[in-house]
């Protein structure tokens, strides 16, 4: 279906490669969360990896910020329509943390303080795909933005890039998370455009 | 009330604009006419999709104002931002018979169901007010014995979208309270004076956090992060506050 909207296109903006469909972009850092956002004290803060047989594997935030980092540039896409290109952030990548973890699952569910929950199948957190970034744009990442540190997974709609994130469990049957429960796409590509169920 | 889980794929339909009305003079609710709606939620939203005649593509997403009662139309509340793409055509340029393409409904967590016994507070900043009204209006239709209060935040007296009809709803029901904050002016003729949401209004206009409210906050992300993190210090439980933040952009 389609229909020539009467009278639209004047205004608008500006035409970039690198925009899924139905995107727009934006120079601001909009926030999406369904709730407040929680404050973390850094002596309170862990992430624990919990394998599908529940060895769990936990750092600090002391040991985690001693792993090797990665400072990366990439585009993200917020499945709200927006866009921001070329965004700067530190992190440890997910294969470092996965790297000796005993595991043939092939789905993750990422855990937030606050309860908040996203599924990501395994192998799109491996191979340099996914980090947990505690840096944004050279500072310490806000809370509004999932500080201290947040999953990024810049291939999939940003809702998957968890904010205040501190688990990751492994498991062997795709489950959804707490927006895929609430309508949203269970996988979430934004070039295939995977915002809702069914898309 | 229509069940209205999203289920099954979104499909785009065809919607005729029958109506409209200006709420402020910056903000218009267009009344429309979607063939084979399923039905909504109070607090989800739309998508809507423009095209150019080059076919040139511009989406965004909006909530929806009114109350599904089985039937009839479903209508937006559109706020003109001056340098958005979407909404100054929205608000400026489409007219009553012009057809537009969504899709929904969408979102099943900001959403109020009927079936939830526990008062509600609703805090809304600017056209933040729009699902929290959809919220009102679903209660109203199903004469919901739920109290309900409104802390709605705005500009000015000028900007303050439905007041005609948040004026009778109050006088006809004991349930409901709004309380007005003014952030630039107040009425000539009131004693208040312009302040941004605070300790004292959440605390005073709002539920004691022991009265296990749902608490849902709508609006610019500064206004709602300001007044969710209030509603926390106060003492609300974090996972009865349900938020919807705007960006900065549309």
């Amino acid at each position: 279906m389609g229909i020539i909207s009467r009278g639209f296109g004047g205004r608008r903006r500006e035409s970039v490669p690198g925009l899924p469909p139905g995107q727009y972009l934006t120079h601001d850092f909009p926030v999406l969360s369904a709730g407040p956002t929680p404050r973390i004290p850094l002596d309170r803060w862990h992430f624990t990896i919990t394998t599908e047989t529940g060895e769990q594997t936990s750092w600090t935030w002391g040991e985690f910020t001693a792993l090797p980092f990665e400072d990366v540039t990439v585009d993200i896409h917020c499945v709200t329509k927006w866009s921001k290109l070329g965004t700067t952030w530190r992190g440890v990548s997910m294969d470092t943390l996965l790297e000796d973890i005993d595991t043939t699952a092939d789905y993750t569910m990422v855990h937030s303080f606050g309860g908040y929950t996203t599924n990501v199948p395994m192998d799109d957190l491996l191979d340099g795909k996914a980090w947990i970034a505690y840096k944004f744009d050279g500072e310490d990442l806000d809370p509004e933005h999932g500080g201290p540190a947040r999953m990024l997974i810049p291939h999939l709609y940003f809702w998957k890039s968890a904010k205040w994130v501190n688990g990751l469990q492994l498991i062997n049957e795709d489950e959804p998370g707490f927006w895929e429960a609430a309508g949203y796409h269970m996988y979430g590509d934004p070039w295939l455009e995977q915002r809702y169920q069914g898309d | 009330m229509a069940r209205a889980a999203v289920s099954g794929r979104l499909t785009w339909r065809l919607a005729t604009v029958t109506g409209s009305r200006w709420e402020t003079p910056s903000v218009r609710t267009l009344v429309l006419d979607v063939p084979d709606w399923p039905g909504h939620l109070p607090g989800q939203h739309i998508d809507l999709r423009l095209t150019a005649p080059d076919g040139y593509r511009a989406q965004r997403s909006y909530s929806i104002a009114s109350a599904w009662a089985g039937t009839g139309p479903i209508e937006l509340t559109v706020q003109r931002l001056d340098d958005g793409e979407v909404s100054p055509y929205l608000t400026d340029t489409v007219e009553v018979g012009d057809q537009l393409e969504l899709r929904g409904p969408v979102g099943g967590w900001f959403v109020w169901r009927e079936t939830e016994p526990a008062p509600v507070l609703l805090v809304a900043g600017g056209s933040g007010v729009v699902p929290l009204m959809a919220m009102i209006r679903a209660r109203g239709a199903v004469r919901g014995r739920q109290p309900f209060r409104l802390i709605y935040s705005v500009r000015t007296p000028a900007d303050v979208c439905y007041a005609e009809e948040l004026r009778r709803r109050v006088r006809d029901d004991a349930g409901l309270d709004v309380h007005l904050l003014y952030t630039r002016k107040a009425p000539e003729d009131s004693p208040a004076t312009p302040k941004r949401i605070d300790v004292a209004t959440l605390n005073t206009h709002g539920w004691p956090p022991d009265f296990g409210a749902s608490c849902f906050v709508c609006g610019p992300t500064g206004f709602v992060e300001a007044a969710a993190d209030i509603l926390v210090a106060l003492g609300h439980e974090p996972r009865r506050i349900r938020t919807e933040r705007f960006g900065g952009t549309s």
